[in-house]
């Protein structure tokens, strides 16, 4: 009997918290970490007769998220009332929007690593306000308050996703456009960025959708990755042995990397939506959309565009840089100073990046010094292990390295009588390695540079070296 | 000095400038009043004399001093119990709040405090403001002070009441279907619901947001006016709020009275009210007509129509509004549960009295589900209709003359019919669904002794309009 094929049907719901001073319906402050109950007031505490009253910032970076991702952009919205009951909603219902959502129907492109695209369709986004966040002390259950009211978008995209590795790819482009605008920070340890999947398998070729089940606020792409393999063969698995899937919300365990049961979901949650009365339908005019879209920065497609152009990088590299929009700002400030903006991404990429773990990209070493240290290398002033020696100082302690080359005497020896003597006298103290090579043992030869670079105190350029080593072994009467 | 309970806000402004008496005597008479009539009318739930001396004396300071804040400086009044103010109980006349103290003033409390108006005391309302009677108050008993077997009206009786009881100057309340000029016709008073949005909503406990009004209760239409125009002003904290734009009331007082058109309208037909309810509306036509008014009858949606559209979308909004009183962060929590949801319905079950738990469970049924497009959406678009119709109508008259109720004030202990209660709203629902001004005018008494009134409703920002008509009312009555 043939095996039935199965795949994966996943959308998901990103929700990113936006960059605004204040909460999206009073003046309270949002930053992170704050004194529990610190930043709060009766509007975001839900007090008797307390009425919210709209952050025009919050719906700007919403519709700039929703130009950003190719949306059409709603003139007319407005906000609803999520009704439910739980201790962190103190109004028991959230302010969100149902029927009218500021954006709608957007896209954005996958590029795969083999040069294909993927448009994955959004669905929908729109402004709403977090909730606070319990902790639980013992037989004690404590609120904290200083999230309620937190600016939020969340972004639906459409369920165009088949398996975990395009998941985490469109989560990785998302959070690169909403880092490029300005629009969230997107720390997911912070928990402003989160992300619920919605997951349902098919067999390979059917057009319709199975029974779905959600995972709830899985807060790494990693685990992102985990839970939808978990849960695709779980599901595969219920179908194969005759079960079915049940309509239901789920978590990630981090620990075991399975999904577990929250909640069996009652024939669809009702939330018994109503219009907010209390703020005014949000009208956006000609004007408005021109102003904004003016203020979207470019984006990171463009901008991998432009840096190949414009500074003849590699494909690979341009991508990476842009990946986060301050690294591909350090990356510009920095290609200033040389005009081996290649070499730089290397320094970069392979040296730079070993001493700069933290997400988002924040540099130890100012762009103006890694940029200068491009152009010695380029020029070959000096040579390449020097450039990474004079990085990792950089690491440390700010200094000119032009300077320190001059000073130290750090410069690549390129003079070939100079070089000639050096080799000729490495040579002459390693006969072995001489006769291995010339029997045949490649590997000697890598011996014989060695002593050569240690001989000149690391500073012999080792193209010329080469060069001249491989003519004195090839001839002859040497 | 009890003569000073019959005078009018001018004049008492005119005295205290005078130094005819001070504002702590004026005070004090009105504290005795309150000490003789309270125990058998009622009206209110806090009493706050020592505060409203220290206030009055703080004016009469003031007033020495020549820095007197203008007409409302040193005059006594009080706010319905579901407006806030700072360090002082809220109760909306509810067990779920008996012990809840207000941290902050609502805008409107805090404009007549900053315009040294002297806060008295907070009045009895029906619990969260459902109700007609003021019999659904869970904290006291209000009498009707013209006959102490009658009820009040509501759910603003207790402001009604202390007016006309001499207890209180003016005082203020909230209209969201007649919650203001119902109990204003029951007790004989002005009782003015403006334009929606004219005065600000922030720190009133919400019934039903997109209705909902704060409103004023005076002896007089020229008292009605001086307390409006001290608080009108668009208030950042409510985003419904607006910015009035012929904000000077008691100048249109003065002003000559042009020939109206006015409308009558044909469903609120003479079977529908009571006899001398009936003959004070023809009465009150005969005064305009004699001024020179055109006076014709016009058709509106069928009462039945309005208040269905009505009682769904209040309750549904109200449904929500009142979510908030779960026991969890302020308010009675019920000491008897073993689960979040125990917590939940035992709290709500013993905080809210029946009519708010019939209320909140119709409005919570009307969004649930099928019903939310059958009744809730629904009833929007009948709003909508009525609204545009009463535009349209208000284009072509200056006034719509009714009843305020089609009856005068009922025995207590009879409003238990809901029949009786429904109708009560018949007259009053249109301005409130359209958003447009209405007020209720005395209109002498019937042959019990009882309260007579007629109801002027006007188009958008006509509260100087309503007010001179009802002075002429006033003045040709004597």
């Amino acid at each position: 009997m043939k095996e039935t094929q199965y795949e994966a049907v996943i959308g998901l719901e990103v929700h990113a918290e936006l960059k605004t001073e204040t909460k999206i319906f009073c003046a309270c402050p949002t930053g992170f970490g704050a004194e529990p109950n610190s930043q709060c007031c009766p509007v975001c505490l839900g007090l008797p007769g307390a009425l919210p009253v709209l952050n025009r910032r919050a719906v700007e970076l919403c519709v700039m998220a929703g130009l950003a991702l190719n949306c059409e952009i709603q003139r007319n919205s407005r906000n609803d009332r999520k009704q439910y009951f739980y201790p962190d909603l103190p109004k028991a219902y959230q302010i969100s929007q149902d029927g009218y959502p500021l954006c709608r129907n957007g896209y954005l492109t996958l590029d795969g690593e083999d040069g294909s695209h993927k448009r994955i369709g959004i669905a929908r986004i729109h402004i709403e306000e977090d909730a606070g966040k319990l902790i639980h002390a013992g037989k004690e259950t404590l609120i904290d308050c200083n999230r309620c009211g937190v600016p939020l978008i969340e972004i639906v995209s459409a369920p165009d996703l088949r398996n975990g590795a395009e998941a985490v790819a469109y989560l990785k482009s998302l959070r690169t456009i909403l880092l490029s605008c300005g629009i969230s920070d997107c720390r997911m340890q912070e928990g402003s960025l989160r992300c619920d999947v919605n997951i349902s398998v098919r067999e390979a070729g059917n057009r319709g959708f199975g029974v779905r089940t959600e995972i709830k606020n899985i807060n790494s792409f990693a685990f992102v990755e985990k839970a939808i393999r978990y849960e695709t063969e779980r599901q595969i698995a219920l179908l194969q042995n005759g079960g079915e899937v049940c309509s239901e919300t789920r978590r990630f365990d981090e620990v075991t990397g399975e999904t577990v049961l929250m909640r069996v979901k009652e024939s669809a949650d009702d939330y018994r939506y109503l219009t907010e009365a209390d703020l005014m339908p949000i009208h956006l005019n000609e004007e408005d959309l021109r102003r904004l879209c003016e203020m979207l920065p470019e984006l990171p497609a463009e901008r991998q565009m432009r840096l190949i152009s414009q500074y003849g990088i590699e494909d690979a590299g341009a991508r990476m840089l842009v990946s986060d929009p301050g690294l591909a700002d350090y990356f510009e400030a920095a290609a200033a100073k040389t005009n081996y903006p290649q070499l730089l991404v290397h320094l970069i990429v392979n040296d730079l990046f070993r001493f700069c773990t933290s997400e988002p990209f924040c540099s130890p070493v100012a762009s103006e010094r890694i940029g200068v240290l491009a152009e010695l290398l380029g020029s070959r002033t000096v040579n390449s292990a020097t450039a990474k020696k004079l990085l990792s100082r950089l690491v440390k302690q700010d200094f000119s390295p032009a300077e320190a080359v001059e000073c130290e005497g750090l410069a690549q020896i390129r003079d070939e009588q100079k070089l000639l003597e050096m080799v000729e006298f490495v040579l002459d103290e390693m006969p072995q390695a001489v006769e291995d090579y010339r029997s045949g043992k490649r590997a000697a030869l890598r011996a014989i540079q060695g002593r050569i670079m240690a001989t000149s105190k690391g500073l012999a350029d080792p193209e010329i070296c080469e060069a001249l080593l491989i003519k004195l072994l090839n001839r002859e009467d040497f | 000095m009890s003569d000073l309970l019959n005078r009018t806000i001018l004049a008492h402004h005119s005295a205290l400038e005078a130094r005819e008496y001070s504002a702590v005597e004026l005070t004090q008479v009105y504290l005795d009043q309150i000490a003789m009539r309270e125990s058998e009318v009622g009206a209110f739930l806090t009493l706050d004399a020592e505060g409203a001396l220290r206030a009055a004396e703080e004016s009469d300071r003031r007033r020495l001093a020549g820095k007197a804040r203008g007409m409302l400086d040193g005059i006594p009044f009080s706010l319905k119990d579901n407006i806030a103010v700072k360090d002082m109980r809220l109760t909306c006349a509810s067990r779920l709040l008996r012990d809840y103290v207000s941290p902050y003033d609502a805008t409107v409390a805090l404009r007549l405090k900053q315009a040294g108006a002297v806060l008295l005391g907070k009045n009895n309302m029906d619990e969260f403001a459902m109700g007609s009677s003021t019999e659904y108050s869970a904290l006291g008993v209000t009498r009707n002070p013209w006959d102490p077997s009658c009820v009040p009206g509501g759910s603003s009786g207790g402001s009604a009441a202390a007016v006309a009881a001499k207890e209180s100057v003016f005082s203020l309340g909230s209209d969201t279907g007649g919650s203001v000029r119902q109990p204003a016709a029951f007790c004989g008073v002005y009782g003015l619901k403006p334009t929606y949005g004219v005065l600000s909503r922030y720190g009133v406990v919400a019934m039903a947001s997109s209705l909902d009004c704060v409103g004023v209760l005076t002896e007089t239409a020229q008292d009605c006016a001086a307390v409006l125009e001290c608080l009108v002003g668009k208030d950042l904290c409510d985003a419904t709020s607006v910015e009035h734009p012929q904000p000077d009331f008691l100048k249109a007082m003065r002003a000559p009275l042009r020939a109206l058109r006015v409308a009558t309208v044909s469903s609120i037909s003479e079977e529908l009210v009571d006899a001398d309810v009936w003959q004070a509306l023809q009465s009150a036509a005969e005064i305009l007509r004699d001024a020179g008014a055109v006076i014709e009858t016009v058709e509106l949606p069928v009462p039945k129509q309005a208040l269905a559209a009505y009682s769904v979308l209040a309750a549904a909004e109200a449904s929500s509004n009142l979510a908030r009183y779960d026991g969890v962060h302020y308010g009675m929590r019920s000491e008897d549960y073993t689960s979040l949801a125990e917590l939940y319905a035992n709290t709500r079950g013993k905080g809210f009295g029946d009519e708010v738990k019939r209320r909140i469970l119709f409005g919570t049924d009307m969004l649930l589900g099928e019903n939310r497009a059958r009744f809730y959406v629904r009833a929007q678009h009948i709003r909508e209709r009525i609204r545009c119709e009463m535009k349209e109508l208000l284009s072509k008259y200056d006034l719509i003359l009714t009843p305020t109720s089609p009856t005068v004030a009922f025995a207590r202990g009879s409003s238990a019919s809901q029949e009786r209660l429904a109708c009560a709203d018949m007259c009053t629902v249109y301005a409130s669904l359209a958003g447009v001004p209405a007020v209720s005018v005395p209109f002498g008494k019937n042959e019990n002794g009882l309260p007579l009134a007629v109801q002027l409703t006007g188009r958008a920002f006509s509260e100087g309009l309503l007010l001179r008509t009802a002075k002429l009312l006033e003045e040709a009555l004597g």
